[in-house]
């Protein structure tokens, strides 16, 4: 790695252009990074932000445009090429083998030895060092799958310095994080930065961004709008620039929860093979009109919680819809009561990819559109087109196959046929996740308007603007119990972390 | 591929492309199977043409069509199984231990014509589901893949067989070569369409796969099927119940099963025998169904090109040719088909993404 | 009591043989842990103990193979004729050689083309099925004793040797005496069985299987002690995350193909050159399935494939040399119940006594009532095995994480 030659930009990148098949996603993008500072990207979802971030750590080549690193123009033609160039990636999803060991992640494909054979204890030597500098206490033999959220981007980092790297950059970094750690994290990286190393930092929040960044480069729809400093903007100019207009926030209506208990939870308990309950003894109500949201980071119980309630993981405790008991009842049973369910994941429980539109549309409701034991093909896709056309779902039409159209649009598509199934109780996890701003109102109008006609809401979200400008009340999950019931009203970001992290045990 | 021809390809409906593409890998596996008989020091283009001139004459097509029926069972009896995303390789296994049953059964018995057929039938399919179904329980508690259990149970069903048809159901009146268990009457016998050349099970077993495409593809139950197969996590948010899905389907598969050696067992040879009843079959019926991809069309057009290839070894054999070399071809064939179709897949795939793309860009651009 | 490491793996392996002892002594049929049983069930668990091992390195990298078994047919075939035309080592060169054609055939499909790895490895089976009847009929036929189904004999054998001092073997030219041998004829409770097991594994051993034996350390040391091994490793638990670290996934998952037919391929020749000394139509009998089964039951890991293997060895020994004291095992079956019922009751779980009392009152019954069990049912011992193992031993198991699921380069986006 060619050494580092003072005032010249870290990572210099010009008139990148990069289209994939249907879509193009970065349009001449400029942007100049300093060395030893902390470069913040930001934009909204589907902007290119992570695009443009593979390109430049060689996981794709751009059309167009130019590369350069310490001034010297670099064409990377993998990731081993931008490694070599001293620089490294953490992505947003994790990349970890969960059966490997802390160790075995981090070396793997540098592996310190001789003639083919790992050293392991020079290896262990050189990342426990690593770990001191950093800050970090970790220890390099546990096997991965038992570390939590935080444990695991800390490997991610170690990771990457461990290459050498000499230019970090983090993909949305604290979208899994809790308020503590963001802080902790934030401690870490300019530890970094003191000693010289350089972060580029891609987000959407603008908080955090505003607080840690030296310099931030708003990328609107594939481009680049612009680069400035925190101390030349406000959050809201630089929401302007992200969308061209400010960002949305579900403003709080007036609430008329009426009395009618419609989702009823007691003592609800989900056990694992190994013994730990993944959820405790959880019992809470939804009343008609009413919409309970749940805060917590993601995988202390919330998922297993969803499972329970709709019928698909066994469980202890008991459940009623509208005052029957369903405790024992199959998922149809619970669905013919009056629930639904939109999921976490919308390709891994919602959606069948290969097929048409009108085909999952169908999904889990071919007794609606049946006739004699067969389907009614003309009905059912009716049905779909009606979903599209009241959900603005993107498409030419319900042939399509689902895997043909962009997340955001899977997204509407999977709350719409929930909605349309016009539930009693609404079970809703993250369900404008990778919706665009505009749809993402459009959802939220959609859900209120449920509520207001008599619907119980379930709102599961990490994004804690949807959480609190939607909730009617707010209970706090940590490691699978209710940790705290709070109005939104008394909710800030930072006594809601102390409640996800469990620092602070509430009523 | 130039551009010019890419956008005509572009430009081709969905079943033209697949139509083409498999028939572009049956070609490639012939010529593939051309280049071995070459190396190995034979005449393809003798071969081909003695298959193509013994083949096509009236009498050997009868027997294409007569050889295909075992073929469509055995394959819609796999497909159910793919459509689930199961893997049935022990139709091998419940159609031989069906044809004993069923024809221990039906000599033992006795009914008016139609009915002792029928009654046959039934106890096959039954049979054959009941073997099928063992393996679909392992699979439920105790998560143990079908694939090797399946194959396990096809052994283990050789063994039980042997031991059955030894200590019981062996017919030795006859005397002699020919060892069988006891002859059907007549009534519980299906006649042939065209006496000696195609037996009236060909009928059945066309029946048998137009139910398959009624059932999986327009019945409220074959769409919960299909679902579970493709994605089995989201049937199940819906209220589909993996476990029940996954037994139903392994015994509607082995009903299915069941049936593939009752032509031999009903029609041709009044009985069941280790050397009487052909084997194979089991094995066969997963290469028509990957060869038809699942289609009843599919299914019944491959099979009579199976059945084709089949009548013409004998021939083959006199020329000089060993007849092996049609199972080879046939073997060649499939594994081309199957890469071919993968390759067709990932084509279609991102041609329609590509499509509907470049439509929402052209409907915004018009608003 | 807690028992750790080595004395655990120790403990749990006596227990088994004092059971047999008490079994031997009141039965007084001493077949099923004699030496010759042994011995025969060491030869057999070799083609098995291989193709688990051929298994593991193909799903250790990420993809599934289950055309071990036309790979071993590949193997039988190209062993039977290299063996026939020059000679028993060149012979297991060319079984080699043919599995590692099906392990490419096989990695082209899944690999480079994606195909579904289950649909590629039945296409597979029936190809080498097919294609080797086809070289037969080409190659075979109408050579003295060679057929359609069957290759020529071949005329000389692996050597074979005992282990000297303990097991009467040869230290040049002077014949040692037999420690083991003497131990097992005196049929003392457990020592005499465990002579008995110790000679069986060290007396007429052949170089082939020796060298199969090798193939577990010499795996082990491979895949978690080297650079190679550990991003083969990695190609099988999370290709995305080795792609972005620049590991070359593709290339390994091919390498891993290639070793595994090539281990196939060698169980083969095991088959056709060492148990026996020709090559014959369907001599591998479904043990590249029992061998997958193996890998399963063995946890994906090396050591798990040896105890696998011993298992299904033992259970194919008894039925070639011992089938008469099948109805003898009934005895151990119940035993082992017993013992497990008790462990049960200690553990208060109700569920697992009850069966096992279940169980242990079948095979009592069974033992006393069946003299004899027919031959055309002691013929699927092995296959009933497998079944039984893959039950009991489906918690705890850790795959591969991406085994079996089809990736392309540049996946991760």
């Amino acid at each position: 790695m060619p050494e580092a030659q003072v005032g010249v930009p870290a990572v210099e990148l010009k008139d990148i252009s990069k289209g994939f098949p249907g879509v193009i996603a970065n349009r001449d993008i400029s942007m100049s990074v300093e060395r030893g500072t902390i470069h913040a990207i930001v934009g909204e979802n589907g902007a290119g932000k992570s695009t443009l971030m593979k390109t430049l750590y060689g996981l794709h080549q751009p059309d167009s445009g130019t590369i350069a690193v310490n001034g010297d123009i670099v064409t990377f033609r993998s990731p081993s090429d931008a490694i070599a160039y001293g620089i490294g990636m953490v992505h947003q999803h994790f990349m970890l083998a969960d059966n490997f060991t802390v160790l075995e992640n981090i070396i793997l494909g540098a592996e310190p030895g001789k003639r083919g054979v790992i050293d392991t204890r020079e290896a262990a030597k050189r990342v426990n060092e690593l770990a001191r500098s950093l800050g970090v206490e970790i220890d390099v033999n546990s096997p991965v799958a038992e570390l939590g959220v935080g444990q695991r981007q800390r490997v991610e980092i170690l990771k990457v310095l461990y290459r050498g790297a000499k230019t970090l950059i983090l993909d949305e970094p604290t979208s899994v994080l809790v308020p503590q750690e963001v802080h902790e994290l934030f401690d870490n990286l300019r530890r970094l930065v003191a000693a010289g190393t350089t972060v580029l930092f891609i987000s959407h929040k603008l908080d955090e961004v505003l607080a840690v960044s030296n310099r931030i480069t708003v990328i609107r729809q594939g481009t680049t709008v612009g680069t400035v400093t925190p101390a030349e903007v406000t959050r809201r100019k630089l929401a302007e620039m992200m969308v061209g207009s400010d960002l949305p926030q579900p403003e709080p209506r007036a609430t008329h929860v009426v009395d009618k208990v419609r989702l009823e939870v007691k003592n609800l308990t989900v056990k694992r093979l190994n013994g730990r309950d993944v959820v405790r003894d959880v019992s809470f109500s939804i009343r008609s009109s009413e919409i309970l949201g749940i805060a917590g980071v993601e995988g202390n119980g919330q998922f297993e919680l969803c499972s329970a309630l709709l019928g698909r993981e066994p469980s202890t405790g008991s459940v009623s819809i509208d005052g029957k008991d369903v405790s024992h009842a199959s998922v149809r049973e619970r669905m013919d009561s009056g629930i639904a369910y939109v999921p976490f994941d919308r390709q891994r429980e919602g959606l069948m990819l290969s097929t048409s539109l009108w085909e999952n549309n169908l999904l889990g409701q071919e007794e609606k559109h049946a006739k004699l034991g067969f389907i009614d093909v003309r009905a059912a896709r009716n049905a779909c087109r009606e979903v599209i056309k009241r959900f603005g779902v993107l498409t030419p039409n319900e042939e399509v196959p689902a895997f043909a159209l962009s997340g955001g649009n899977q997204q509407k598509l999977v709350v719409g046929r929930t909605m349309s199934m016009q539930p009693s109780v609404l079970l809703a996890a993250h369900p404008t996740r990778g919706i665009d701003v505009g749809a993402q109102a459009a959802v939220w109008e959609e859900i209120r308007n449920a509520r207001d006609a008599g619907m119980a809401v379930l709102l599961v979200s990490a994004d804690l603007e949807e959480l609190l400008g939607l909730s009617d009340r707010v209970i706090v999950m940590f490691e699978g119990a209710v940790a705290a019931e709070l109005s939104p009203r008394d909710a800030t970001p930072e006594l809601l972390g102390s409640y996800m992290t469990g620092a602070k045990v509430g009523a | 591929m130039t551009s010019a021809r890419r956008s005509l390809l572009d430009s081709l409906p969905r079943s033209a492309v697949i139509l083409l593409s498999s028939l572009a890998a049956v070609i490639l596996g012939l010529l593939i199977c051309g280049v071995m008989l070459l190396v190995t020091g034979k005449d393809p283009i003798a071969a081909y043409r003695t298959i193509l001139e013994t083949g096509l004459t009236g009498n050997k097509l009868l027997e294409m069509l007569k050889r295909s029926t075992p073929l469509i069972l055995s394959a819609s009896a796999v497909a159910i199984g793919f459509k689930m995303n199961l893997f049935n390789i022990g139709v091998e296994g419940q159609y031989l231990f069906a044809a004993l049953i069923a024809a221990e059964f039906a000599s033992r018995i006795s009914a008016p014509p139609v009915l002792h057929v029928l009654l046959t039938l039934a106890v096959a399919s039954a049979a054959g589901a009941f073997w099928a179904s063992i393996a679909a329980v392992l699979k439920v508690t105790r998560g143990i893949n079908e694939v090797i259990s399946t194959i396990m149970l096809n052994f283990i069903s050789l063994s039980v067989m042997q031991w059955l048809f030894d200590n019981y159901m062996r017919d030795d009146s006859g005397g002699g070569l020919r060892v069988t268990t006891t002859e059907i009457a007549p009534s519980g016998r299906i006649p042939d369409i065209v006496e000696g050349r195609l037996n009236g099970m060909w009928i059945i077993a066309l029946v048998v796969v137009f139910c398959y495409w009624l059932i999986v593809f327009r019945s409220k139950f074959g769409f919960r099927l299909r679902s579970s197969g493709l994605n089995s996590i989201a049937a199940q948010t819906v209220g589909i119940a993996a476990n029940r899905m996954i037994i139903v389907a392994m015994m509607l598969s082995g009903a299915i099963a069941g049936l593939v050696a009752m032509q031999s067992v009903v029609g041709d040879e009044y009985a069941y025998g280790p050397q009487a009843t052909p084997t194979g079959f089991g094995f066969a019926g997963i290469a028509v169904a990957l060869l038809g991809r699942n289609n009843p069309v599919g299914i019944v057009v491959a099979a009579m090109l199976f059945g084709f290839l089949d009548s013409t070894s004998a021939v083959l054999q006199l020329s000089g040719i060993p007849n092996s070399i049609v199972k080879v071809i046939q073997a060649v064939v499939v594994l081309s088909v199957v890469i071919v179709n993968e390759a067709t897949s990932r084509y279609m795939n991102r041609r329609t993404a590509e499509q509907t793309a470049a439509t929402l860009r052209a409907e915004r651009a018009a608003v | 009591m807690k028992l750790t490491g080595r004395t655990r793996v120790l403990v749990y392996l006596a227990i088994p043989l004092a059971m047999m002892s008490i079994v031997r002594l009141w039965s007084g049929e001493d077949a099923l842990t004699s030496a010759d049983t042994i011995g025969a069930s060491l030869r057999l668990s070799i083609p098995i103990l291989v193709a688990g091992m051929a298994g593991l390195w193909a799903e250790r990298c990420g993809v599934l193979n289950i055309g071990i078994e036309g790979m071993m047919i590949l193997g039988t075939w190209f062993g039977g004729w290299g063996a026939w035309q020059y000679g028993p080592w060149v012979g297991l060169l060319f079984a080699v050689i043919g599995g590692v054609i099906g392990g490419l055939i096989h990695a082209v499909a899944t690999v480079r083309f994606n195909v579904d790895q289950i649909i590629s490895g039945v296409v597979l089976n029936l190809f080498a099925f097919f294609g080797v009847r086809y070289l037969s009929d080409l190659v075979f036929v109408g050579k003295p004793g060679g057929g359609v189904s069957q290759s020529p004999p071949q005329t000389t054998a692996i050597p074979r040797f005992n282990i000297p001092i303990i097991s009467g073997g040869e230290v040049f030219g002077w014949k040692s005496p037999n420690i083991l041998l003497w131990f097992e004829d005196r049929g003392w409770f457990f020592v005499g069985d465990l002579a008995g097991v110790l000679y069986g594994l060290t007396h007429n051993l052949s170089w082939g299987t020796v060298i199969g034996v090798a193939t577990v350390p010499a795996s082990a040391w491979i895949l978690w002690r080297t650079r190679m091994g550990l991003r083969l490793r990695s190609s099988g638990e999370s290709p995305t995350a080795a792609e972005t670290l620049g590991v070359n996934v593709i290339r390994l998952r091919y390498v891993g193909l290639l070793v595994s037919g090539g281990l196939a391929g060698y169980a083969g020749g095991i088959l056709s050159i060492v148990a026996s000394s020709y090559y014959r139509q369907g001599q591998t009998a479904g043990r590249g399935y029992i061998g997958l089964a193996t890998m399963i039951f063995g946890n994906w890991r090396p050591i798990g494939v040896l105890g696998g293997a011993s298992l299904f060895g033992y259970a194919e020994g008894v039925k070639l040399v011992a089938s008469d004291a099948i109805s003898t095992l009934f005895l151990f079956v119940a035993l082992a119940a017993v013992l497990l019922m008790v462990l049960a009751v200690v553990n208060k779980s109700t569920t697992r006594g009850i069966v096992t009392a279940f169980v242990a009152v079948i095979a009592a019954y069974a033992y006393l009532a069946i003299e004899d069990v027919p031959e055309s049912l002691t013929q699927s011992l092995p296959y009933f095995a497998t079944l039984v193992v893959l039950a009991t031993a489906s918690q705890r198991l850790r795959p591969p994480a991406m085994a079996g699921i089809p990736y392309r380069r540049g996946e991760s986006h």
